[in-house]
């Protein structure tokens, strides 16, 4: 057709732009980079954890090999986890609320900044505070859970006489999830467009009413994945949990005695430097272990997310 | 069902910023009043008055009455929310709640004003609702599919199936078929004349050709100049106004002058 056209056919087949090609190569660099870390990371912990799986059970730390090694820990991990996500998803869900549809401009902001800022304290400020300051701070609530709730056995008692249980743990680490949590979701109420909320309030709907109608299930995919970037950094906390969480091992659901489970990362990070030979294996079978976890998790997050495309806002 | 509306004096404010100036109109019941006029006259801000929606952003108020059953809507103690709830509204663009199926968004109304209802009472009102947009034989079939999945035209035709479910008695359409196509926008005008029966409709279009072929009255909105507020230039029988209009801007308006 016009000479024009033809020109950007032909230039299209003749001519390779350098700039184009390099950058091209850059970018296609980087996303192969990932890939490569992350499989590198999962053969250095197959490599080295190893030697754990094949040795003989009575060389491996504590009793009955392996396993029973690991599984103690990852129940420790996933309850402190969950728990820490229980207490703080719903909260998470309050403030950015309270941020996207009640505060006024101003104080909304303000909030937002010290939202964003509570995620950049280091874990070891959060660890040093529930140890001198939540830990202590427990003891009078977990006596009284102990004595009039003991009936359930999260709740079982005795009380522990230091506070550093994994009730405390929890907090601490609801605490420190709670930034990224409303971080995600603030970021997709805000984004629940104005059509849908007009929607529900000319039907005659309140405040609230408009929030469940309108924002909530718009949010909800955001909710979800907030929650599981959570649940993943719950899961990997290193140092708060080692200097909060006062862990003999065992399992139990009962929070607030001072017989504990301990986490994965949390007792790398204290038995690391002691170790030698296998139990240096065995521990980093259990980092093993931890990161399938992640995975595991990160996947069903994805899966639950991607059901839910046929309702979600694109329209 | 189907009240008159007197709108007495009224004057809407964002801030300091008069947006409209002293209308004063009677919106008869079981007709329907078309509100015509150039952008930012003000006519969409009116509308939105009508039903307190323009209260949403923050420092709007009105001064003046908008009295509907001998009620003025803006008396003191009246509830926002209970006036929507009687004067439904439809807006520019379709919006479907985008979470829910096509028989949830026209439950979506019922579901707020009334906690308990019976599963079979609300399969009658979403099919009698549906019927009554015109929608029933598209989508009865696929109720359960995501609103979102429907046509343009359809969807718009479900959001007025959605108002009409809480039975209002007063129905607001803010260029309602200004994102659709000539065959979706006829449905909804053939839609309209049967649901003018039984409600009150006033709806604002950009389209003279649409105001003159659906409604029964038209007002017509002008602005001064810019920052100055809209107002109302004349408002009377719709073969009147596009006939033999009282002042000069509203004929030169309706014959393509400006505008």
């Amino acid at each position: 057709m016009s000479s024009i056209g033809q020109d950007a056919v032909q230039g299209r087949r003749a001519r390779k732009r350098p700039a184009d090609q390099a950058f091209r190569g850059i970018t296609t660099g980087a996303g192969v980079l990932i890939l490569v870390v992350l499989a590198g990371v999962a053969a250095f912990l197959l490599i080295e954890a190893w030697p754990a799986f094949v040795a003989p059970a009575e060389e491996i730390p504590g009793e009955g090999g392996l396993v029973l090694y690991i599984w103690p820990l990852v129940f420790g991990t996933l309850l402190a986890a969950a728990l820490a996500l229980v207490l703080a998803a719903p909260l998470a869900v309050l403030i950015a609320l309270f941020i996207t549809h009640y505060a006024p401009r101003r104080l909304a902001q303000l909030l937002g900044y010290v939202i964003d800022l509570l995620a950049a304290v280091p874990s070891i400020i959060y660890g040093l505070w529930g140890f001198t300051v939540l830990a202590p701070a427990t003891l009078t609530p977990t006596g009284w859970l102990a004595e009039n709730l003991g009936f359930i056995p999260l709740f079982a008692g005795p009380a522990s006489t230091t506070g550093r249980t994994m009730f405390t743990t929890a907090l601490v680490l609801a605490v420190m999830i709670l930034p990224i949590i409303t971080a995600v979701i603030r970021e997709a109420f805000l984004q629940t467009p104005k059509l849908y909320e007009e929607a529900a309030l000319a039907l005659g709907a309140t405040r609230l009413e408009m929030i469940r109608t309108a924002v909530l299930p718009f949010g909800g995919s955001s909710i979800l994945s907030g929650s599981m970037l959570g649940l993943g950094r719950a899961l990997g906390e290193t140092m708060a949990v080692a200097i909060v969480l006062s862990a003999s091992g065992g399992i139990t659901f009962n929070l607030i005695s001072s017989g504990n489970p301990a986490t994965i990362a949390a007792n790398i990070a204290l038995e690391f430097p002691e170790s030698s030979g296998v139990a240096i294996d065995a521990l980093i079978a259990s980092g093993l272990v931890l990161f399938a976890i992640t995975l595991v998790v990160n996947m069903i997050a994805r899966a639950v997310i991607n059901r839910r495309t046929d309702f979600s806002g694109a329209s | 069902m189907a009240k008159r509306i007197e709108v007495e004096d009224l004057d809407i404010y964002y801030g300091s910023f008069r947006a409209v100036r002293n209308v004063s109109m009677t919106i008869h019941p079981r007709a329907i009043t078309a509100l015509i006029g150039p952008s930012g006259c003000g006519k969409s801000t009116y509308l939105r008055a009508l039903n307190r929606m323009h209260e949403l952003i923050p420092a709007a108020r009105v001064e003046g009455r908008v009295v509907m059953d001998e009620q003025d809507l803006y008396a003191p103690g009246v509830d926002p929310v209970d006036v929507r709830k009687h004067v439904g509204m439809v807006f520019q663009r379709p919006n479907p709640f985008p979470t829910m199926s096509v028989y949830e968004n026209v439950a979506a109304g019922l579901r707020l004003n009334h906690k308990r209802i019976r599963k079979s009472e609300l399969d009658g009102i979403v099919e009698e609702s549906l019927r009554g947009a015109n929608l029933w034989e598209e989508v009865k079939d696929r109720l359960g599919k995501p609103g979102s999945g429907l046509s343009g035209g359809q969807q718009q035709r479900l959001c007025i199936a959605r108002a009409i479910a809480v039975k209002p008695d007063v129905l607001l359409m803010d260029e309602p078929c200004s994102a659709l196509d000539p065959i979706s926008t006829h449905a909804i005008e053939d839609l309209m004349a049967e649901l003018k029966e039984n409600y009150t409709i006033v709806i604002v279009t950009h389209n003279m050709q649409q105001a003159a072929r659906v409604s029964n009255y038209t007002g017509f909105f002008n602005i001064g100049g810019t920052g100055e507020p809209g107002e109302l230039v004349e408002i009377d029988e719709t073969p009147t106004i596009f006939s033999t209009p009282t002042h000069t801007d509203t004929e030169e308006y309706i014959s393509g002058r400006f505008g």
